[in-house]
């Protein structure tokens, strides 16, 4: 899986900048780029079968019910981008060394920068297209990190917010478009996919999917009318500018439609969306360049002009145009990079882009010069340089476009052309030459750790530019022949005769452009008069828009009001239950129906009462939690007859402990709920409650008059209880082994709860409010009607202790057979203490207590994952149990099972947490003034000690 | 006696529900008792209805009920437990810091995200 450890090597060395900072900043960025050079190294290792025609694919199954496959493909295609890629991201991580300031963090730059980088390879690597958008959203993300890097300026914010805004939302269309793409080729591969071409074209699906694909590539690769993001991104650091925002992830798009051009090309749509929005781009980009006073900003659009360039070269749909394409691209990346790294440059030594501000900078850096200069001709398309080849092959293919006038697209190419040559001159001449202009610093060349990178890339435009048959043909025709799926042998000169067009097309562009930049003073007036629409504020518009209508949306539904969101989330769930029930079929029940006995129905009668009452009369606070006591009870009893009898325990002694609390608790709490809400509220709520209430009456009886629509899958667990769980209480093999890891997250949940309890109770000892309101409670608490401590109870109390104790301890061994287990025994064990709580008071009970609550919900939680991990030992899943029978004169023969002890840690939890949550309310109290008892048969004499 | 315990059901969720629309936290922790019972007792009747069918296996036995709804329930019980000690201690600690018991915001901090 080499290719699959390309891709992931910049993600696992994301983890080594954050740790190599403290080895200084130097190191880090070594160590970052040597993250890059080893991802580097490997590929080029693979670099000559890819070069020889092979098709490298290595796959596994991630998720194949998806279709979603950790599948890598490299091709000459991926091949040259994972390079540019790798190789300019080693040139742009030795730049940002020198270019980060001291204050900048540096490890976290890197990180996000590797990041990126991993993201990227990960794109142009993936055989599977689900497996493509997944990196492609992390380029998003990576992208939004690095333009908001600097992120207490607020431009960082809002470029990085608009980028994400732009990307992500086509993101989100393209996942529509490779689902659908996905579902026309039958399979998410990409070696599949594209050998289905003509299938996915002849399908009427074939439009909506390449609408999806390009917007996710028009707003990746910045092609109007989605060009706006791209300017903003800017307020990035110069080298995420350079490496992001110009010679990689902006092509991701590209490499998109040059990964799909086989499948999607070749129809009109293709040409005319795809070639007319390059165009469009191409231009726009072009004008806009020539009148921004901001390097960067000069350097944005002519960015956009030139992938507009690419996009158009694609749209053509010829594979010659394809292979320029290729080449350009390759071309774009060493100029404008270098370009962008030398506006780092100036920059960072003059203190400004402005151009309005600069120049002269010809004689005070001349080494910046002499690289800026090879870059910006370069990018003019003056000859030999590497752009001129790319720039008159792209003219001449426009003579060949199968659409439209013959003689439209050869102009517009022109005009567009003469725009680049007006404003890369712009950029030289207004930068380097004339009078010096004023700058906040004195100009000077860098140090050669700033101008390296750029140099390299200087190289690179004159050594493409002179040699380009031997540098740089064989990598654009690997490309081009996988980006085409026809083997290609490019041919690239400097001359094509007198007699080409295209060279007369070229002469008339530089011509042009150098009259532009002469004329540039009224021209400028021009443009500045121009009425430009303003995409930030328009983009802004929008998303103010939506946020506001989204507020007032949330204000209507959550005003504040609890009671208000939930009626309405109330009438919604009962309406969408209601429309579901009239819009679907029904049959009647026929499962047989159980006869009414007379004292299950005595119950009944019972329990429908006593919640009536504990509605009607819920202002009186003490009546119906005394209510609600006596329906647990009435319900533990029905839990009974019903062959539940673990669940009728459970159900006792939970309601035991839960009105204890629940008494506690309104001991502080008023008595009385006010009369409050007004008849028409109170009807309407009722009629709320009645309509959820009837259609969950009604959906339960439907339930129990149907036999299971599956077979349940409790059979297993009946069968297997003894069998395999070596117990016959089928409830208890569930809980502890069965499903141990519900139960192992359940007491998890039951600790975290208590734990909760414990903080908010030492919260509120320590805030003064509330300590005060204690106070005044105690203060105006009337005097006890007796003993507070009866000699009675605390004698019976203290007799039944370990009677208590044993009946626990009883239920927790005889659970794996018969009713009981850990949860009951913890909750008999808990209410034997708080018996202990009530009769002698707290703080006669906690002196006597040795083990804290909270160490017991630890001790339970680590038991119960001790046993859990005890079956690795012996190569078993987490929670494998077994048991065995043992015989130990004189007792009788018994079993001993890992369930137990599964259970010891259920039980330890249970217990420490109920009595955690009663010792939290239990100190609120005796903060209100209940006086500790401090002698054994300490008896109240109403003096309060 | 299905029809009786769907009613059961039924009346127990109303009667949470209603209590839960009131506007005092305890006429609320009183309401999702109720709302739990109801909750509790439909999931374990969705294991249908046995009398005299109990969970132990034993060689006598004629047949079982489905132990897998009651384990559940069991749990959902202790858990509920739990939940409505923590919703306890949060309107404790609401009327001793806030000096009331009302679930809902005051009319004047409306629309506030922050409040």
């Amino acid at each position: 899986m080499i290719l699959a450890l390309i891709a992931a090597l910049p993600f696992l060395g994301a983890l080594l900048p954050a740790v190599t900072i403290r080895a200084g900043r130097s190191a880090c960025a070594a160590v970052t780029f040597a993250v890059s050079a080893l991802a580097f190294l490997l590929l080029a290792t693979q670099a000559p079968a890819v070069l020889r025609g092979e098709v490298l694919v290595q796959s596994v199954q991630w998720l194949p019910a998806l279709g979603l496959n950790a599948a890598f493909r490299l091709d000459g295609l991926g091949l040259f981008f994972a390079g540019l890629i790798l190789g300019i991201g080693m040139l742009v991580i030795a730049y940002a060394r020198f270019y980060l300031a001291k204050s900048d963090n540096m490890a976290v730059f890197y990180t996000y920068l590797l990041l990126f980088q991993g993201a990227m390879t990960g794109i142009v690597l993936s055989d599977n297209i689900l497996l493509l958008l997944v990196f492609w959203e992390l380029t998003s993300l990576a992208s939004f990190l690095l333009i908001g890097f600097w992120s207490h300026l607020p431009e960082g914010r809002q470029g990085a917010r608009m980028a994400l805004a732009v990307t992500g939302g086509g993101g989100l269309a393209l996942i529509g478009g490779m689902l659908i793409l996905g579902h026309i080729a039958g399979s998410y591969d990409l070696s599949v996919i594209l050998t289905k071409g003509a299938e996915i074209r002849a399908s009427p699906l074939y439009l909506p999917a390449l609408i999806l694909i390009l917007l996710g590539a028009f707003t990746k690769s910045a092609q109007f009318p989605f060009h706006f993001w791209l300017p903003h991104a800017m307020a990035a650091p110069t080298p995420v500018s350079a490496y992001l925002h110009s010679a990689t992830m902006v092509k991701a798009g590209i490499f998109l439609l040059a990964r799909l051009w086989p499948v999607l090309s070749g129809s009109p749509e293709w040409f005319w969306i795809v070639t007319g929005a390059g165009l469009a781009t191409l231009l726009i980009g072009a004008k806009t360049a020539l009148f921004k006073d901001d390097l960067k900003a000069l350097l944005a659009y002519s960015t956009i002009s030139h992938l507009g360039l690419i996009t158009m070269l694609l749209g053509l749909g010829t594979p010659a145009a394809a292979t320029v394409a290729m080449f350009h691209i390759l071309n774009h990346a060493t100029f404008k990079a270098a370009l962008f790294l030398t506006a780092g440059i100036v920059d960072h030594e003059t203190g400004t882009r402005d151009l309005r501000l600069l120049g002269g900078l010809r004689r005070t850096m001349p080494v910046t010069f002499a690289i800026a200069a090879i870059a910006a001709l370069s990018m003019a398309g003056v000859p030999p340089l590497n752009g001129f080849l790319s720039k008159e092959m792209m003219l001449d293919e426009t003579l060949h476009a199968g659409y439209g006038p013959a003689w439209l697209l050869p102009v517009l190419a022109t005009i567009g052309a003469a725009y680049s040559v007006a404003y890369s001159l712009r950029f030289l001449v207004h930068g380097f030459f004339g009078q010096a202009g004023k700058t906040p610093q004195k100009p000077h060349d860098p140090g050669p750790g700033l101008l390296a990178a750029p140099a390299v890339l200087a190289a690179l435009v004159v050594v493409i530019g002179l040699a380009p048959m031997t540098t740089a043909a064989w990598l654009v025709d690997a490309a081009s022949s996988a980006t085409t799926g026809s083997a290609i042998t490019v041919k690239i000169t400097h001359w094509h005769g007198i007699g080409s067009t295209a060279l007369w097309m070229s002469v008339a562009a530089l011509a042009l452009g150098a009259v532009a930049l002469r004329a540039y003073r009224p021209l400028r007036a021009m443009w500045d008069a121009a009425p430009k629409p303003d995409a930030k504020a328009a983009f802004d518009a929008t998303v103010s828009a939506l946020t506001r209508s989204a507020t007032a949306l949330n204000d209507a539904l959550h005003d504040g009001s609890f009671t208000r969101a939930t009626a309405i989330a109330l009438a919604a769930l009962t309406t969408a239950a209601l429309y579901a029930f009239a819009t679907g079929s029904h049959l009647a029940g026929t499962r047989p129906l159980l006869a009414i006995e007379p004292v299950p129905a005595i119950g009944w009668l019972l329990l429908v009462t006593v919640t009536a009452l504990a509605t009607l009369h819920h202002r009186n606070r003490l009546l119906s939690l005394l209510m609600v006591g006596v329906i647990g009870l009435i319900l533990s009893a029905g839990f009974a007859w019903l062959s539940a009898p673990d669940l009728a325990l459970t159900q006792i002694t939970v309601e035991v402990v839960t009105v204890v609390l629940m008494l506690v608790a309104l001991n502080f709490l008023p008595k009385e709920t006010p009369r409050e809400s007004t008849t028409p509220r109170r009807l309407r709520d009722a009629g709320l409650a009645t309509a959820a209430g009837a259609g969950i009456a009604a959906l339960a009886y439907a339930i129990m008059t149907r036999a299971p629509a599956f077979t349940p899958i409790s059979h297993y667990h009946l069968a297997q209880s003894k069998p395999g769980a070596g117990g016959t209480n089928a409830v208890n093999t569930i809980i502890v082994d069965f499903r141990g890891y519900d139960t192992f997250g359940e007491i998890i949940v039951l600790g975290i709860a208590a734990l909760i309890l414990f903080a908010l109770t030492e919260q509120l000892l320590s805030s003064g409010t509330a300590t005060r309101r204690l106070a005044a409670l105690a203060a105006a608490r009337p005097e006890p009607a007796g003993d507070r401590h009866p000699l009675l109870m605390v004698m019976a109390t203290r007799f039944l202790l370990p009677f208590a104790l044993l009946i626990a301890a009883f239920l927790y061994f005889r659970g794996h057979n018969l009713p009981g287990g850990g949860f009951v025994a913890g909750l008999i064990a808990a209410i034997a203490v708080v018996l202990q709580y009530m009769a002698s008071g707290l703080g006669w009970t906690e002196a006597r207590q040795r083990i804290a609550f909270h160490s017991l919900i630890a001790t339970g939680i680590l038991t119960a994952a001790a046993t859990g991990a005890a079956a690795w030992a012996f190569g078993l899943p987490f929670l494998t149990s077994d048991y065995g029978y043992i015989h130990i004169w004189p007792l009788e023969e018994f079993e001993w099972a890992t369930a137990a002890l599964f259970d010891l840690g259920v039980f330890l939890t249970v217990l420490g947490a109920v009595m955690l949550a009663l010792n939290s309310l239990g100190r609120l109290a005796r903060r209100s003034g209940e006086a500790p008892a401090r002698t054994p048969y300490d008896i109240d004499t109403g003096e309060g000690i | 006696m299905e029809l009786l315990i769907a009613f059961a059901i039924g009346l127990l969720a109303a009667c949470g529900l209603y209590l839960i629309l009131r506007q005092r936290t305890f006429p609320l922790i009183v309401g999702l008792s109720l709302l739990s019972y109801a909750v509790n007792l439909f999931l374990f009747a969705s294991g249908r209805l046995a009398p005299n069918l109990p969970p132990i296996i034993s060689k006598s036995a004629t047949g079982y009920t489905d132990p897998l709804p009651q384990a559940l329930v069991l749990t959902a019980i202790v858990i509920s437990f739990g939940m409505t000690a923590v919703i306890v201690l949060m309107s404790l600690g609401a009327w001793l810091t806030a000096g009331h018991d009302r679930t809902d915001m005051p009319a004047e901090s409306n629309g506030g995200d922050d409040a």
